[in-house]
């Protein structure tokens, strides 16, 4: 009866995540275009990925992307979490203000952000103009590009952890704080010394997974700057993406997938081994 | 602005200060967007800004929806995701169920091959999973090999089927009927109900807060999916409200007004959830956080 139950998320997993899975890896050894018979190549693949410099600027974006993502979002996050973890008048507003960017889709943000970072009539320039900045051409320029990609999904990100880390301090012991204030320890002290530790696992938690999906950044990419200006916004999916369903190099493609793939289970096995060792550093 | 009491001068102004600015960045969006969608054009170019709207028009509503079939494409996503959270919940709670409550042959074994999806990023699977919709046997055309026509793709089920393998709905209620006690299946059990009833009618009444939440969230992942329905959808009139926006966004890119306008609507439902549901997000997210 136990297996007839979950006979039916079984057979779709098999089907749909599993048998893929393992299929990515195979195709990546093959030259495959939909239109003619599949053909192994060995390593061939592989071997024209290393000298794809499109493809090497696609990974060094991501991981400047991530760089600079993940820090910042955990900053943002728990502060806003620390910030409405107060009780005063109005808090459940802010509350709602942080967290509803985290309900827009990809797209719907990226379009308004278009028009937020246009140049000559955005708001951000404008206000920018008002304190006596003149704003870059923000989607335009290879040097900002980026940047507002962070900035947009930042916007986006933030509430979603926020929740994270406010569960996670709700389930911090107030007599912790009293007791060290009593010791003479200031609230700058007790941060440090109580909230950020205790934290610990929620922030390992939001670093994890907000990695993992950043390496993977294509919706903003693809809807604010199309990859350009040149190559400065191109990513490893966006890479996918054309390489596969554009010029049907579905071979190729799946080499690149394999990549990413080895790239970010490589950046996880480091965070985890991090995380460890400090871990024990502190014991 | 009341805040607690032991807050010194100083920190009070830096607490505020930080929160009004906080407030602003990530508000501020949404105020101009919904302004530039109610002003004319060329109130919309003005500098400086008109920060609240001279004239209120609605045109840019209803240039967006004559030039784009707007209201096409947010039924397409209205069904998608409603019928992918039915799935989801469906598929998720029987599985979920089951684990936490039957005992059978290899489950612990299942379970522990489950986790290994979530080290396999969506990207790893976006190739094959296309080339298997397209080559899947009998389906749209195709013969027993899963030759000759075009399989599932452009069709709906090629989003709904892989979206209801998902794993995260099997961990998210097992986590909840976990909490469940066993007597009230051994009760019902007793009195002769088989076993889907016990699970039907017995268990599944109390996870409302867990489907509450799984819904949510699977809703919210159907609505503003993106990039899988780009792919494998290729009839214009089957295309989802995002990729609708995307495009008219791309191609009108110069006409902020109706932009703004179609990006409110294609927020809009995600809005009203959350208006309606909104202690269910909180505590979904902060459930799903601390389980995993």
């Amino acid at each position: 009866m136990g297996w007839l139950f979950i006979l039916p998320s079984v057979v779709l997993f098999m089907i749909f995540v599993a048998l893929p899975a393992l299929s990515a890896f195979y195709l990546s050894f093959t030259d495959y275009d939909i239109l003619t018979e599949t053909e192994w190549v060995g390593l061939a693949n592989y071997a024209m990925l290393l000298k794809d410099k499109i493809f090497f600027i696609s990974l060094k974006n991501i991981v400047f992307y991530v760089a600079l993502y993940v820090p910042l979002m955990v900053v943002f996050s728990l502060s806003m979490a620390v910030a409405v973890n107060q009780s005063f008048r109005g808090v459940g507003v802010f509350r709602t203000i942080f967290y509803i960017p985290s309900l827009t889709s990809a797209i719907a943000a990226s379009t308004v952000w278009l028009w937020i970072l246009n140049p000559h009539y955005g708001v951000l320039n404008q206000v920018l103009a008002a304190i006596g900045i003149v704003g870059p051409a923000w989607l335009a320029m290879s040097s900002t590009a980026m940047m507002s990609i962070v900035m947009v999904t930042l916007w986006q990100g933030a509430g979603g952890n926020m929740i994270l880390f406010l569960a996670g301090l709700q389930g911090i012991s107030k007599e912790l704080y009293e007791s060290a204030m009593m010791d003479g320890a200031g609230r700058i002290q007790s941060f440090f010394r109580i909230t950020l530790p205790l934290m610990r696992p929620t922030t390992f938690l939001v670093i994890i997974l907000s990695m993992i999906g950043s390496f993977q950044l294509f919706d903003q990419a693809f809807a604010l700057t199309q990859g350009g200006p040149g190559y400065a916004t191109m990513t490893p999916v966006y890479m996918i993406y054309n390489e596969g369903f554009n010029l049907l190099n579905m071979g190729y493609a799946s080499s690149m997938a394999v990549l990413l793939f080895l790239v970010i289970l490589l950046f996880t096995i480091l965070s985890f081994k991090l995380n460890k060792d400090e871990k024990e550093m502190k014991k | 602005m009341k805040i607690t009491k032991t807050l010194n001068f100083v920190e009070k102004i830096f607490f505020t200060a930080f929160l009004i600015c906080a407030g602003i960045v990530m508000f501020l969006p949404f105020y101009w967007s919904i302004i530039t969608s109610l002003k004319p054009d060329s109130e919309i170019f003005s500098i400086p800004i008109s920060w609240i709207p001279k004239t209120i028009t609605l045109e840019h509503y209803y240039n967006a929806f004559t030039t784009v079939d707007f209201a096409r494409f947010f039924i397409n996503s209205f069904f998608l995701a409603s019928f992918g959270v039915i799935l989801n919940l469906f598929f998720g709670s029987l599985a979920g169920y089951s684990f936490a409550k039957l005992h059978f042959k290899g489950k612990d074994l299942a379970f522990k091959i489950l986790p290994s999806s979530f080290m396999v990023p969506g990207i790893v699977t976006m190739i094959p999973q296309f080339l298997l919709l397209k080559n899947f046997p009998l389906a749209g055309g195709n013969n027993l090999l899963g030759q000759g026509g075009m399989g599932m793709l452009d069709s709906y089920w090629a989003i709904l089927l892989p979206g209801a393998a998902g794993t995260f709905a099997v961990f998210l209620m097992r986590q909840f009927y976990q909490t469940l006690p066993d007597e009230l299946g051994a009760a019902a059990r007793i009195d002769g109900a088989s076993e889907f009833a016990i699970f039907f009618r017995v268990y599944m009444p109390l996870t409302k807060p867990a489907m509450a939440a799984l819904s949510i969230f699977t809703f919210q992942a159907g609505w503003n999916n993106f990039l899988w329905p780009m792919i494998v959808l290729s009839s214009p009139e089957k295309s989802t409200i995002q990729m609708a926006l995307q495009a008219f966004s791309y191609n009108r890119s110069t006409d902020f007004g109706a932009m703004m306008a179609g990006s409110l609507v294609a927020i809009l439902p995600m809005l009203i959830l959350f208006i309606c549901a909104q202690k269910h997000f909180v505590k979904g997210i902060a459930f799903t956080g601390m389980k995993t």
